[in-house]
């Protein structure tokens, strides 16, 4: 049975089982692959997209639990690549392989959304279980204080 | 800044490259000893154009460049695009790239044997010359035209960024202006290197410039092989062996048939592959399969148990194993030495972790004997030929799209997914997008092997070191990804396995030997090889000798290479900026460490703390020196260092893949932890460029945590950590509270 809910200010339908996670939903039923498949178990991040506004795995979000509600992607982030995250990580260079970003850009948007002034304790915390193998965390860092200064 | 192709490779053939290109498009002139081997890749065009071009101009002045690196994030795309551009002298903002054909005999990397493959930190030091070479040939046609149009001699002409220039009659032509009217000689003409620029005269190389490669991956535009849709495609997944080199015995898939848009299970050489309709669909049907495997020796290996017997052997002098360094007399030196040191070291097997899961999309023509093939791929022409071979055909019938990789750390060389995509496609007749779970992508690790290290110093009277062996044991990378063949013709040396073995410390007499154990487990080559526990084990090693006769760690090493000013140079600069010698917080301790590597001079200053109740080493800040050469682009060099202390602080701390009953026993990320943001320490790094040839930083840094780290425990604590990694568990025992 197919399942209504809104990507990116659209509306969306999908026929997919209930239980099938929204990561794939995303990807390969809509064609949104700017979220990635990292690790299937909520451990690394590289799925994370806005539910209602709130950043959580779409890996372990079944579809059925987002009929109705609000899905961003970080293809819906800003309409120009130009959300105060995104300026900050072309301005200090932050991707090398850049699989993860999607998930670390959307989770920092989601912390920035909730808090205009995170310490860097705040960011660190809420960055944490986002997972660069590449090691770009220093400019991950750095660009999130350099976007909320920025005013995200 | 220099526009991007969203897509490397995939939407630009051959065919559209050159029927896209209206203006220049310049051909390599071909020597002709490198028509030989893939003579079939020629056959399909006879002008230089259509065997595969460096660069297009069009006559508005767009410059593509058609650039031969798998971009994994290193940023040597953009690398070697700014060295093309810098010799051809072009206007940086009008560049682009684009993945090239494979034609390897055009493309490939000569210090790889002109293969088309990107590693081993390769690619700048692999295609400086002869990328400058093509480029300064490009610019020289470009000047000849000129100088025909104008009826002036060439000798009077220089040029400014994409512009043709006549001083003395005040006359200039843009490099887009020149490709509406010019023809590209059937030969191209000859540079002597003695002609390239000099460091002094270059505009693009040595500022900052941002990655070409950035601007999809901020906004998720940037594709990935994982990304990939092709028309009529179906899904899969693959249930492996659990124990490397086993073959499905018994498959019993009743229920994975059942799962609700599966297609079909086909069972493979190693491996069960799950065909459906949708990915879910392949995931779940994997799960409900139920496979017996044959039985290997390797069911019986565990890695426990296999490093007691690496250590046992690497003391067993008599076992001579394979000498690959024998320097002046060491046995002498040993009889005669007034004090001999001897320490056993090891590290364990780890996993790529590269974030992207092992995945790739092919199809194959009905008669079986073509195929597309859409890859992120460190290893291209590997991959082409390979699939031309399993296929029984030529490599002109393979069509390789290359995309960007979600992390390469080596993991992504070989050609290891066709011999299950291949099969898959050709029985669906669609085109098969098959994608590893994260699982199965840790089960199947091709991992660094596990080493065990006997390391030995002879000491004369003085206390000055006069012999050094160092025994290296563990499983050959060259044999398990090459050939046993590969390995004898080496004389049985490894060089993936023994990279970073030798060292610069002037000690005169030397062996280095290689023990080799064959135990049946997937090794493979892992960020910065060998040099990942071979530095490891000298620096600490170093650090003992120093320690034993209560010298400086930075003045003995000083002492030991004072014939080698670049070494010099950094262990001083670092040394500087750390503060080293001068007081650090209580409880906290600095280790130092020095290496060459891929011919690149660093030296480290590490900080760290120790939790004794936990045995959690806490990094706090790390302080680099690095000396490459000539610098292309600092900013991408400063990532890269970033990115080593960061990878190289996790294979430290966190990562080990154990082996019981020949089986991985690690799954995901929940156990097999890589570092995360909260532990990531302060990088300070000093670069300091040398007017030599640009060398390699992919890996450099890496290699210099582990010791920086096992020698500021030591000064912290007074013991001495000899296995890698230096996790809680270990540290905790050690300690002992």
């Amino acid at each position: 049975m197919a399942i209504t809910f809104t990507v990116n200010n659209k509306p969306a339908s999908v026929d997919a089982g209930p239980e099938t996670p929204l990561l794939w939903v995303v990807r390969e039923h809509l064609k949104l692959t700017g979220t990635k498949y990292g690790c299937g178990a909520g451990m690394c991040g590289a799925c994370t997209v806005h539910l209602d506004g709130k950043a959580v795995r779409s890996c372990q979000i079944p579809v059925a639990m987002v009929a109705g509600k609000n899905v961003t992607t970080i293809e819906g982030l800003s309409a120009n690549s130009d959300h105060p995250l995104q300026k900050a990580w072309l301005d200090l260079q932050v991707p090398q392989c850049g699989y993860c970003q999607s998930g670390q850009i959307m989770q920092a948007a989601a912390l920035l959304a909730a808090n205009k002034n995170p310490s860097r304790e705040d960011i660190v915390r809420h960055m944490d279980g986002n997972i660069c193998r590449c090691g770009t965390y220093p400019r991950i860092l750095r660009a999130v204080e350099r976007a909320a200064k920025q005013g995200a | 800044m220099g526009k991007i192709e969203r897509n490397p490779n995939g939407t630009l053939s051959r065919r559209g490259f050159l029927q896209s290109s209206v203006g220049l498009t310049f051909a390599l002139t071909l020597p002709t000893a490198l028509f030989a081997r893939p003579a079939a890749a020629l056959a399909e065009g006879a002008t230089p154009g259509a065997v595969g071009a460096w660069v297009t101009v069009s006559p508005d002045g767009a410059i593509v460049l058609a650039i031969p690196v798998a971009e994994m994030g290193q940023g040597s795309s953009t690398g070697l695009a700014m060295v093309f551009a810098e010799e051809m002298d072009a206007d940086w903002s009008r560049v682009s790239i684009t993945y090239p054909p494979v034609k390897p005999e055009i493309f490939g990397n000569p210090i790889f044997g002109n293969m088309m493959v990107t590693y081993g930190s390769g690619s700048i030091r692999g295609y400086w010359d002869k990328v400058r070479l093509q480029a300064a040939a490009v610019r020289n046609v470009l000047m000849q035209a000129a100088a025909d149009r104008w009826q002036v001699p060439i000798a009077e002409l220089h040029t400014e960024p994409s512009l043709v220039v006549h001083a003395a009659s005040n006359r200039s032509m843009s490099y887009g202006e020149i490709a509406g009217f010019a023809q590209v000689p059937a030969t191209m003409p000859t540079i002597d290197k003695s002609a390239l620029k000099k460091m002094a005269d270059y505009r693009i190389l040595g500022k900052n410039t941002p990655r070409l490669d950035i601007p999809g991956k901020i906004d998720g535009s940037a594709l990935y092989a994982i990304d990939v849709q092709v028309p009529n495609m179906v899904y899969a997944t693959v249930l492996r062996t659990p124990v490397e080199g086993g073959t499905p015995e018994h498959v019993d898939d009743a229920a994975a048939r059942n799962v609700p848009g599966v297609l079909k299970v086909v069972p493979l050489k190693n491996s069960v592959g799950v065909v459906a309709e949708t990915i879910e669909a392949a995931f779940k049907g994997r799960s409900a399969l139920n496979v017996s495997w044959s039985s290997l020796p390797t069911d019986s290996f565990n890695s426990a148990d296999g490093l007691k017997d690496f250590l046992a052997r690497a003391a067993k002098l008599d076992d001579k194993g394979v000498s690959y360094v024998a320097k002046g007399n060491v046995d002498d030196a040993f009889a005669k030495a007034a004090k001999v040191m001897t320490s056993q070291y090891s590290s364990e097997y780890v996993y790529h972790a590269q974030m992207e899961p092992m995945n790739v999309t092919a199809s194959v023509s009905p008669a079986g004997d073509s195929a597309e093939i859409w890859i992120g791929t460190q290893g291209v022409s590997v991959n082409a030929f390979a699939a031309a071979a399993m296929l029984k055909t030529t490599p002109d019938k393979i069509k390789l799209n290359q995309f960007y990789l979600g992390g390469g750390y080596g993991r992504r060389s070989p050609a290891d997914m066709l011999p299950e995509v291949l099969p898959l496609a050709k029985a669906m007749q669609r085109p098969v997008k098959l994608i590893w779970t994260r699982e199965q992508d840790v089960k199947s690790a091709q991992m660094r092997p596990m080493t065990g290290h006997q390391v030995e110093a002879a000491l004369d009277a003085d206390g000055k070191v006069t012999g050094w062996r160092h025994r290296v044991v563990g499983e050959s990378v060259v044999a398990y990804r090459g050939t046993e063949k590969a390995l004898e013709n080496n004389k049985g040396i490894d060089g993936i396995v023994l990279e970073g073995s030798k060292h610069e410390y002037g000690i005169p007499n030397q062996s280095i030997a290689y023990l080799r154990e064959n135990r049946g487990i997937a090794v493979a080559a892992w960020r910065g090889i060998g040099a990942g526990y071979n530095k490891f084990v000298i620096e600490s090693f170093i650090d003992e000798i120093a320690a034993a006769q209560n010298k400086d760690p930075v003045a003995f090493r000083l002492e030991l290479l004072k014939d080698e000013p670049r070494a010099q140079a950094v262990i001083k600069a670092v040394a500087d900026k750390s503060g080293w010698g001068k007081a650090v917080a209580d409880g906290h301790a600095l280790g130092f460490s020095y290496a060459k590597v891929v011919e690149t001079y660093v030296a480290a200053v590490g900080e760290i703390s120790l939790d004794t109740k936990t045995g959690i080493v806490r990094a706090h800040r790390f302080w680099l020196a690095l000396d490459p050469g000539i610098v292309l682009n600092p900013d991408s060099v400063l990532a890269q260092t970033e990115g080593n202390v960061i990878f190289g602080l996790s294979q430290t701390l966190k990562e080990q893949v154990s082996i019981s009953g020949g089986e991985v026993q690690q799954n995901n990320f929940y156990d097999y932890p890589v570092l995360r943001m909260s532990e990531m320490p302060e990088i300070d790094i000093q670069l300091m460029p040398t007017d030599n040839p640009a060398k390699g930083i992919g890996e450099a840094s890496l290699l210099l945590v582990a010791p920086c780290v096992g020698n500021a425990v030591f000064k912290l604590t007074g013991k001495r950590f000899r296995a890698l990694p230096l996790s809680p568990e270990r540290v905790k025992a050690v300690t002992g509270v």
